[in-house]
């Protein structure tokens, strides 16, 4: 019963700050109330008993995602204003698709439809069961390759993301560390023998 | 106690948030990668819910690597519109017409 409160309070949480993200006039402020909704859909996870997931999300999207959009959106000098105009124009057909997704969707979850499965209770975990361990046991057996493949996608976009936003300068002058270590006094001093002169 | 129409239902809702989130915003590119990134959490919680009510653990390992591409696809994105904002000093999507598109 307390279960299900929490669960229609993050509900809650989540459809408001969802609207906030889609509404907010500010970037800052769109960045900020998908951090919430991130955190209340951990929540909800929490409660359908997936915890390994619920934290990762907080750690992977609020704590690196999340941050790393809010980065972008201060760093760069966005005239919201102009982004703003013309905006109202595109409500009506926003509502209207918006609308006709939902009552596509919810009209799948009549239970007739969903063959008896939304009856059903989810079944119930035997005791000690660990939500990582079970996880853990699938992904590194039966799906060893596909979390490779993943690890290798991270890197590549990492990569990526490096070398799309490095930029050289052509007026910097920066050290070379490789040709400083390289040089010998050879070649920076040249030692002249000359015969002594005379005072006049 | 929680149905699976429950979650579904607050499933399809985010997304059609998400989809009217595109519409409405349409000119900024921050917040069309940040309904996308909504998008993807409705996704997922369809993964999850189905994964809990028929006990199959493979609903959240597809989770998990959505999770992973959702966070590649962000830090190129971001990084793609790093360097567009350096050309062009805007992230109007109506400024984006050098291909004719």
């Amino acid at each position: 019963m307390f279960a299900t409160i929490l669960f229609f309070v993050f509900a809650a949480v989540l459809v408001g700050a969802a609207l906030g993200v889609v509404l907010a006039r500010n970037p800052v402020h769109s960045a900020l109330l998908l951090v919430l909704c991130f955190v209340a859909s951990a929540v909800i996870w929490l409660l359908l008993e997936a915890e390994f997931l619920g934290i990762v999300l907080v750690l992977v999207y609020v704590g690196a995602v999340m941050v790393l959009f809010l980065f972008v959106v201060m760093m760069l000098d966005i005239n919201v204003e102009q982004l703003r105009k013309g905006i109202a124009g595109y409500w009506p057909i926003a509502v209207a698709v918006a609308g006709f997704v939902v009552f596509a969707m919810l009209n799948v979850l009549v239970a007739r439809r969903l063959g008896g499965l939304a009856l059903k209770t989810a079944p119930a975990l035997p005791a000690g069961y660990s939500n990582t361990r079970a996880l853990g046991e699938v992904l590194f057996t039966r799906y060893a390759y596909p979390a490779q493949v993943a690890a290798v996608i991270l890197l590549v976009a990492s990569v990526a993301a490096i070398v799309l936003t490095l930029r050289r300068r052509p007026g910097l002058k920066p050290q070379d560390v490789a040709q400083q270590v390289a040089v010998r006094a050879a070649d920076r001093v040249r030692l002249v023998k000359m015969p002594a002169e005379r005072r006049p | 106690m929680i149905g699976l129409t429950h979650v579904l239902a607050l499933s399809g809702i985010l997304f059609s948030i998400a989809v009217a989130g595109v519409f409405l915003n349409r000119k900024n590119i921050i917040v069309l990668l940040m309904c996308i990134e909504l998008m993807l959490l409705a996704v997922n919680f369809n993964f999850v819910a189905f994964s809990r009510f028929l006990g199959n653990i493979d609903g959240q390992i597809f989770v998990f690597f959505i999770l992973t591409v959702a966070a590649a696809e962000a830090a190129i994105g971001l990084a793609i519109l790093v360097v567009l904002f350096r050309e062009r000093r805007s992230i109007d999507v109506e400024d984006l017409d050098t291909l004719r598109g």
